[in-house]
């Protein structure tokens, strides 16, 4: 197995669990746990593994205070940068979750989250909606969400299987 | 007292030795269970959803015995891609309730009181039973981990007598996880044609090989006229519940099998024949994701099993692995019994599937990861009082 291969199969096993050990995976491909963990180091220092996010249901929560809104916003693209100065400007935002440039009809769309609607729409408003080269914002509300990053909530998933089977 | 109802020779037929160990693990709670013989993916999406949009377009009623139309053409283009195949959907295809209805139809089929059907072993718990019950008799051959459970061609010439009608093969195998190569099934295809054996292949777990891929023993020169081709939807498809096999085989075999499907059967679900299309059609994306992921599994529970003392043969096919308890002293019976009550984690006894499998158990990997590393850890710590005990043993008998 060549390192190339090895990182691959590493990433496959940790974006879907980031949580499984080095021992398991170490195990699964018959390398040292050293290894798993000097590979992973390195991946991270490379930038090619950015992050391990946790992904919550909120709303099972006490703490059900998180709104979120998707927004579509037209910028005028910039001479030699094209969208990327003012798309890293979005980014900066904390409240700004998730910034992607599309086709179709507006150029950046983004994520944000804040704790109340008010928040959110001050936040458009005020700061986004200011900013130099934007042309218009649509704001979408999230109502409910139902699968986020390939995992379904409230999934009910069960294992229906026999216990032993031929 | 009324004078026994149930036939005398049914009567006698041993019950499935996988019962009595399901009985006992259902008892319990908390149980991880390697002892499943299924995969624990649920059918694909698009799959399911062509079984229900059948529903909803009103796909309730009867299809033609040997089955739709569409799906047998739909099968004859896939054999004929994936083994190189060549067989025509009119005439040499028999869709049925599982592969296993096709087992039994092939033996029932083929079998005059009294021929023998040569059963390589271990291996599925079905072949022996629909045998004697077609009114076969069966002459089980040992294959040997020595061997990585292969059927080898002097054990195959040894085991031919005048009696013998069928070879069953069933590569890749449950439960040892076994396959066997082009070269090695030619060895046995010369053997069949010498002594005019039909071949009823159960290749149910085709898709499922990790090293090199399926060779059908149909494709082999001149084997076709002479085999039963046995395949599903369960394993490759993650289908088990919709109960879809087929059978391909000659028009004259094909056609007697379909006169006991149609006066028994009928015909195999309609909704599940429309589900068996779609997966034909557009399955093979989520059919190599699965692979794939049991692939991940197949290592680290064969590495982990070595790793706590339990040596293994690394399996090429199915989702088992069979590995060696003879270190332990028990039997596979005791060591199973002992792990489910002291460590709740169920696998299959070896001895299920033919005396051979004394001394090994099967593991299935048809699990999540997080549950196959959960009972490693369970199966070390239960090792490591095993040897414990045998130490404890072992010096209290040799105290002076």
């Amino acid at each position: 197995m060549t390192v190339e291969e090895l990182q691959i199969k590493i990433l496959k096993a940790l974006e879907q669990n980031h949580r499984i050990t080095a021992k398991t995976l170490a195990t699964m491909f018959g390398v040292t746990e050293e290894e798993i963990l000097q590979t992973i180091s390195a991946m991270e220092e490379a930038k090619v593994i950015l992050g391990y996010v946790t992904l919550i249901d909120w709303e099972k929560t006490g703490h059900n205070n998180h709104v979120t809104a998707i927004i579509d916003v037209q910028v005028t693209p910039q001479r030699d940068v094209g969208f990327d100065t003012i798309a890293e400007r979005i980014s900066r935002f904390p409240e700004v979750k998730g910034v992607y440039l599309v086709s179709g009809g507006y150029d950046l769309s983004i994520t944000v989250e804040g704790t109340t609607l008010k928040q959110v729409a001050f936040f458009v408003s005020e700061k986004l909606a200011t900013l130099e080269n934007v042309k218009s914002t649509v704001t979408h509300f999230v109502l409910k969400k139902y699968k986020q990053d390939g995992i379904i909530f409230n999934d009910g998933k069960k294992d229906h299987r026999l216990v032993v089977s031929p | 007292m009324s004078r026994p109802f149930v036939k005398k020779s049914l009567a006698e037929l041993p019950p499935s030795g996988i019962r009595k160990f399901f009985d006992l693990a259902s008892a319990m709670d908390g149980v991880i269970s390697l002892g499943v013989g299924e995969p624990d993916f649920d059918t694909p999406w698009h799959i399911r959803e062509a079984g229900v949009y059948s529903l909803e377009k009103g796909f309730t009623n009867y299809t033609t015995n040997c089955g739709l139309e569409e799906l047998r053409r739909e099968i004859c283009l896939y054999l004929g891609q994936k083994f190189g195949l060549d067989y025509d959907y009119s005439s040499e295809i028999l869709v049925t309730v599982g592969a296993s209805e096709a087992i039994d139809l092939a033996l029932r089929a083929v079998l005059e009181t009294g021929e023998e059907v040569i059963i390589p072993e271990p291996s599925f718990v079905a072949y022996k039973p629909c045998t004697i019950m077609a009114g076969g008799s069966c002459r089980t051959v040992p294959t040997r981990e020595e061997d990585h459970f292969k059927l080898s061609p002097a054990a195959l010439e040894e085991a031919i007598t005048p009696r013998s009608k069928v070879l069953l093969l069933s590569y890749p195998n449950n439960p040892t996880g076994a396959v066997m190569t082009k070269a090695e099934l030619l060895q046995l295809a010369r053997l069949v044609q010498q002594h005019d054996l039909l071949v009823i292949a159960d290749e149910i777990y085709s898709e499922l090989t990790y090293a090199e891929p399926h060779v059908s023993f149909a494709a082999l020169p001149g084997m076709k006229e002479r085999t039963v081709l046995i395949n599903g939807f369960s394993k490759a498809f993650a289908m088990t519940g919709w109960r879809i096999g087929y059978a391909a085989a000659p028009a004259e075999l094909i056609a007697a099998m379909t006169k006991i499907h149609q006066y028994t059967i009928m015909c195999a679900p309609i909704m599940g024949q429309m589900a068996a299309i779609e997966a034909l059609k557009n399955g093979a994306a989520q059919m190599e994701m699965m692979r794939e992921q049991y692939n991940g599994r197949r290592s680290l529970i064969v590495n982990g099993l070595r790793q706590i003392g339990l040596p293994c043969f690394e399996p090429g096919g199915a989702f088992y692995v069979f590995p060696s308890i003879k270190a332990t002293g028990l039997s596979s019976q005791q060591f199973c019994e002992m792990l489910l009550k002291e460590e709740k984690v169920a696998v299959v006894p070896g001895d299920a599937f033919g005396h051979c499998g004394e001394g090994h158990i099967r593991c299935s990997y048809a699990s999540s990861v997080e549950q196959i590393s959960t009972a490693l850890e369970r199966m070390d710590r239960f090792m490591q009082r095993l040897a414990r005990r045998s130490r404890k043993k072992t010096a209290t008998v040799f105290k002076p």
